[in-house]
């Protein structure tokens, strides 16, 4: 019952932090940023991390999410029923909800189409295919022009408030933690630890992977929609391939495998890029000299701090800053834990 | 019929790029079993190589674009990306020897993302415009016209690959590499010394990637740090479609993605296929090559052993 606990407890304190604390527009850009990033991560992690697969096209799939929910609320339901107000209230609300469970549905059967051939191989395969097709998904997108093309697509409605946001992070949370943590959920950790073993004691891998995937796929949706309705603007070049290595490198930084890890590089990877831009302010404040040219452009350039974070991790430490450490914080589940490779810890 | 030949012409040259590239990441993959993601890259690196290489020299003599020019660009630039390539298997490839595959992966990824934004951090973001090498004409044959570029693409490619083909079966090297390639552990008994060949297997890769990168520039002008990307995904298709591993395979799969893509694109019409869906082409190859014949047209079936 634990865990379920803590899920409510999640949907409250996103409620309460939703009513009572107010927030200028900045901060609350950064924490439903952060929010979107954790649905993102944690959702990948399930393929990358517990799954041992290796999917570089989530993008793709938020992307999906993103403008179908959006082309719901936008285009359909006005057309559909053109009586409704959906600025608000009830109505909007539930067109909201519907709109992103949709986009989720949508990308999650895009997930199953994709990860049905591929997945059948190695993760190197699925790898340059997740890529290759989260790209295609863009070009389709950029093609599509019911939803605006290359022009970008204008969303009516910002309904995705801090409390929707946290409300389906923590769901997502819930939902992975405790399928990696259920009997049936071993399938997961098998496949990673050692595939031939797997099979061999009828454990069905490829079904694995793909369930693996297509959840991973329909959270994504649920990230794209709410991003959809929090940013209000959609454009393609917004879920290219950096899109997808920037999650990427939170579920690796975080540690493969690790829930608790993964949330925390979420969080601190969301707000790295914040603090980069302040970093030449502050030298300038302390030292009274601009910061060289040349660290200055490199603090803008965040995609090869990525880049050198990945490859020194790689090399000095592969299951990531956190990694290692049990999926949940000790102190908050005094319950024996289990750790990611199955062993008790 | 005419049409039908003229595409098949620049299809041609397409693939003949590709099957360059697509060569570096099936050779890499015979010797160590591991996807170079950061192969793409020395492509890109190639073609900006020559880019500065060009303007030094021409700077130096003040010449315009000639055989003797391009054929120094291509050198410059290979020799170049040779020895980056092997300074990137020692430093981020090498330490990972027999770790998991997933680590080396993302290694590699990590290598690609440093030299893309690396690149731009160095050449710029903006495209590069890149200045023609060698005089171009355009020839008539009948209602065919093959431009001089393309015969460069063909003949470039026709002389690396006589070269490879020689490197991999006539010399010392080469016998190693396929030895290391069937068996790494009696290769190594045999009195291989495996990180020379493996070091010698991703220079000669990275050499025909910055050719192809030089061939690329000479085709469509415009380079960006980002160039890679693409040519480097359809190589690695071009690779599957062949039967990674496979040598002959890889030059196959590229000449094969290439026509098929400017056929596509040369008949969207008729197929009604808007041609900006150029670029799924390729993915569409991959999914059937890995639904029918995931080891590739030539390449042989073997199973996983544990």
């Amino acid at each position: 019952m634990r865990p379920k606990i803590y899920f409510l407890i999640g949907v409250l304190v996103s409620f309460l932090v939703w009513y009572f604390v107010p927030m200028d527009q900045y901060i609350r850009e950064i924490v439903l940023t952060i929010g979107i990033n954790i649905i993102l991560a944690v959702s990948l992690n399930l393929v990358n991390g517990h799954t041992g697969q290796f999917s570089i096209g989530h993008a793709g799939f938020m992307a999906i999410g993103a403008y179908f929910s959006a082309w719901i609320t936008t285009v359909g339901a006005p057309t559909w029923w053109p009586s409704l107000d959906l600025s608000g209230g009830l109505a909007g609300t539930l067109v909201f909800l519907g709109a992103l469970l949709a986009g989720a549905l949508l990308a999650a059967l895009a997930g199953l189409l994709i990860g049905i051939p591929t997945l059948r191989l190695r993760g190197d395969y699925l790898a340059i295919a997740t890529l290759g097709f989260g790209e295609i998904i863009r070009v389709v997108i950029q093609n599509t022009e019911v939803v605006g093309g290359s022009r970008g697509f204008s969303v009516a409605y910002g309904y995705a408030t801090i409390f929707w946001t946290y409300l389906f992070a923590a769901l997502t949370i819930y939902v992975v933690a405790n399928l990696v943590n259920s009997a049936y959920g071993r399938g997961f950790l098998a496949v990673r630890d050692d595939e031939v073993a797997a099979e061999s004691i009828g454990v069905n891998t490829t079904k694995y992977k793909v369930i693996a995937f297509v959840l991973a796929a329909f959270f994504a949706g649920i990230a794209g929609g709410l991003y959809s309705h929090f940013k209000q603007y959609l454009h393609p070049d917004r879920f290219n391939f950096i899109t997808s290595i920037e999650v990427v490198v939170m579920v690796i930084v975080g540690g493969m495998g690790s829930t608790f890890g993964v949330i925390a590089a979420a969080i601190v990877l969301s707000l790295l890029p914040e603090a980069l831009r302040f970093i030449p302010q502050f030298y300038q404040q302390i030292f009274g000299v601009s910061l060289p040219h040349l660290v200055d452009d490199l603090l803008k350039n965040r995609m090869m701090i990525y880049s050198l974070l990945l490859i020194i991790l790689m090399l000095t430490r592969p299951q990531g800053i956190f990694g290692g450490i049990s999926g949940r914080p000790a102190f908050l589940f005094k319950r024996k834990s289990v750790r990611a490779d199955g062993l008790a810890s | 019929m005419n049409q039908f030949l003229q595409q098949l012409i620049n299809g041609l040259s397409l693939g003949a790029i590709y099957a360059l590239i697509a060569l570096g990441y099936t050779m890499v993959y015979g010797v160590l079993r591991f996807i170079n993601f950061a192969h793409g890259d020395v492509f890109m690196l190639g073609a900006y190589v020559g880019l500065y290489a060009r303007r030094y020299l021409a700077g130096q003599t003040q010449a315009g674009p000639s055989l003797g020019l391009a054929v120094s660009v291509l050198l410059i630039s290979m020799a170049v990306c040779a020895i980056v390539g092997m300074v990137i298997e020692r430093l981020a490839y090498a330490p990972l020897r027999n770790r998991p595959r997933l680590t080396v992966l993302i290694t590699a990824i990590g290598v690609s993302l440093f030299l893309e934004y690396g690149g731009q951090q160095f050449f710029g973001a903006g495209p590069h415009f890149f200045a023609p090498i060698i005089p171009s004409y355009k020839m008539h044959t009948g209602a065919l016209s093959i431009t001089s570029n393309e015969l460069i693409v063909f003949s470039v490619t026709f002389v690396l690959l006589i070269a490879l083909t020689f490197i991999v079966l006539k010399t010392k090297l080469g016998t190693a590499m396929r030895a290391l390639s069937f068996n790494p552990t009696a290769a190594s008994l045999m009195g291989i010394n495996n990180s020379v060949v493996i070091s010698f297997t991703f220079g000669l890769g990275s050499a025909l990637a910055a050719a192809a990168g030089i061939l690329w520039a000479v085709k469509y002008p415009a380079i960006t740090p980002l160039v890679g990307l693409l040519p480097g995904i359809k190589a690695f298709v071009a690779a599957v479609l062949g039967g990674i591993g496979n040598i002959p395979g890889a030059a196959l799969g590229g000449l094969i993605l290439g026509v098929t893509e400017t056929l596509v694109v040369g008949y969207s019409d008729l197929l009604h296929i808007p041609p900006s869906y150029k670029d799924a082409v390729a993915f569409v190859i991959l999914i059937v090559i890995l639904l029918f014949k995931p080891s590739g047209l030539l390449g042989k079936t073997t199973s996983e052993k544990v």
